[in-house]
């Protein structure tokens, strides 16, 4: 963990409620599913978001307006600086031997898995993007996606977009092909993609934090092996290890 | 060159700024982030008898300059902090710390302190009786004098080592509780714990806090400790270890002139963590700023 000033070089709406912004100066490397704690305003505490991506000393962070914290982050401009603690967790393993990955994401839990493609696209894994939002309005990074070369499937709870229905019904109407499976998103979908397949994998996990680096305990979740700091032995958990 | 170094009683400390217990966790994480030997002690995670999950989160609620956390007394239990996090601390930091034991009984309290005894590298055992995210125990000790002086003899009869007891603010008179543990025994006092607080989310209609109501610390708390560390400084004759919203060098100085001999920074390591880092090294420049040649004579300097 290092604690870095970035300055904002770009902060724009992509989705409805949905955000990106580009910050230089991230001397500190990340991996795909590790997170930032940013100090936003006057807030005490500072505010996790997932990597969405990590390329030549620029972060881009996709995110959801959901608050104070957050809504402040909406409306920085440009030249902006940012003190940021980064990178904090552990992230995916990326190191598993898969031929094919799937990659599902519920909605914001779509950011971490743009890095995690790219990763593992590089590395000559076959990559599946399933995503699923509530309406078509809340898509994002589509192109960015398909530009990795990878498969992309997209299932909207009303219908406007792909599968109508949830990521579990875009999966098994499409048949899709798969050896290992990497999940960001609410918990219901992540329970429910759980159900739906045995096929090993892990998946990433939120809490309100308080530090976001380890010392406070205030995010610790029960797993199969004992109370584990989402921020510091998580936020990615091998999906024996949850307990649903 | 100014003195910074200050004392407990017999204990020396190299400057008065101490992580406050559940704020450092067992000092392994913040050792990575910078050298914590320049510290003057660390008050570690709080310990019962039994390992402790805590409680189901969401354990922590924003607030205006602070947070209300509920997290409840994780902690491994004492005889693995005895078994590997307190020998995993001695190899990071070379001087003598501060335990903090926690407990439901007068009993556990008794139990846990006696087992601490043995071991080398405390050099101050604080007895929390002020914990608000657990029932049946902590706070409840901390808030009836009878009941606080009888923990505080129970563990005093088990120890040789410097007992501190750590209050709660919840309290009508802080001094009579003050003065209930000096009584029994008490050799310091830390103050002060967080105060009970509460958010509710008001779009979903519920607590934002699962056990509905937690331990409110940071900034915003800090005029209360300053006060209540005066009045405890004022009734009594045992150094007192200030703690609550501490968040710069001039706080140091502030709370030490109420009374306090040290004082501990608690939510503000959360957000920043280099924060005692950085209000040690500010401490020489504001003491010249205030013509103060040595914190020593600042300590309680307020009638």
């Amino acid at each position: 963990m290092e604690r870095l000033t970035l300055t904002v070089t770009d902060n724009r709406q992509i989705a409805n409620g949905i955000w990106e912004m580009k910050l230089s100066g991230c001397t500190a490397a990340c991996r795909p599913g590790q997170f930032v704690n940013l100090m936003i305003g006057d807030n005490f505490l500072r505010r996790p978001i997932s990597v969405c991506n990590w390329e030549d000393g620029i972060l881009t962070l996709a995110y959801k307006i959901v608050g104070k914290g957050t809504s402040e982050m909406a409306a920085m401009k440009p030249g902006a600086a940012i003190d940021t603690l980064v990178p904090l967790g552990n992230g995916f393993d990326t190191s598993v031997d898969c031929g094919s990955a799937l990659l599902v994401g519920g909605g914001i839990g779509t950011a971490p898995l743009y890095m995690l493609a790219r990763t593992l696209a590089a590395k000559g894994c076959k990559v599946t993007l399933v995503t699923g939002y509530r309406n078509a309005g809340e898509i994002f990074f589509a192109d960015e996606f398909k530009a990795l070369g990878i498969d992309v499937l997209v299932a909207t709870e009303d219908g406007s977009c792909g599968t109508k229905g949830f990521v579990t019904d875009a999966i098994r109407q499409n048949a899709v092909d798969y050896d290992y499976i990497y999940a960001c998103g609410p918990m219901p979908m992540m329970k429910a993609l759980c159900a739906a397949t045995d096929t090993a994998g892990e998946m990433s996990l939120e809490e309100r934090m308080g530090c976001g680096f380890g010392i406070c305990m205030g995010c610790t979740c029960k797993t199969m092996t004992g109370g584990k700091r989402i921020c510091k032995e998580g936020p990615v958990f091998k999906r024996e290890d949850i307990i649903w | 060159m100014v003195d910074i170094s200050t004392s407990l009683g017999k204990v020396q400390l190299d400057n008065p700024v101490i992580p406050a217990s559940g704020t450092f966790g067992f000092g392994l994480e913040m050792a990575e982030v910078y050298d914590i030997n320049i510290l003057g002690s660390i008050s570690v995670k709080g310990t019962t008898r039994e390992a402790r999950l805590g409680n189901p989160t969401p354990r922590i609620a924003e607030c205006p300059s602070g947070l209300i956390n509920s997290v409840g007394l994780q902690n491994p239990g004492i005889d693995a902090v005895i078994s590997h996090e307190l020998p995993e601390l001695r190899k990071v930091f070379h001087k003598p710390i501060i335990a903090n034991i926690s407990g439901f009984s007068v009993d556990e309290y008794a139990h846990c302190c006696s087992l601490i005894d043995k071991e080398e590298q405390v050099e101050i055992i604080e007895v929390n009786i002020s914990c608000p995210n657990v029932h049946n125990g902590g706070m409840a000790f901390g808030t009836d004098p009878v009941a606080a002086a009888e923990v505080t003899a129970a563990v005093k009869a088990v120890t040789t080592k410097p007992v501190f007891i750590k209050l709660s603010p919840n309290v009508t008179d802080i001094a009579a509780i003050a003065k209930a543990c000096e009584a029994a025994g008490a050799d310091g006092i830390t103050l002060i714990n967080t105060l009970l607080g509460m958010r509710i989310d008001t779009r979903r209609r519920r607590p934002v806090i699962a056990n509905k109501m937690g331990g409110f610390s940071g900034r915003a708390i800090f005029p209360v400790a300053v006060r209540m560390v005066w009045q405890v400084a004022q009734a009594c004759s045992i150094p007192v270890m200030g703690c609550g919203g501490v968040s710069s060098a001039s706080d140091v100085i502030e709370m030490m002139m109420a009374g306090a001999s040290a004082v501990q920074v608690g939510a503000e390591n959360l957000r920043n963590p280099y924060a005692c880092k950085e209000i040690i090294e500010a401490l020489p420049r504001e003491m010249e700023s205030l013509g103060i040649n040595s914190l020593k004579e600042i300590i309680g300097i307020v009638k």
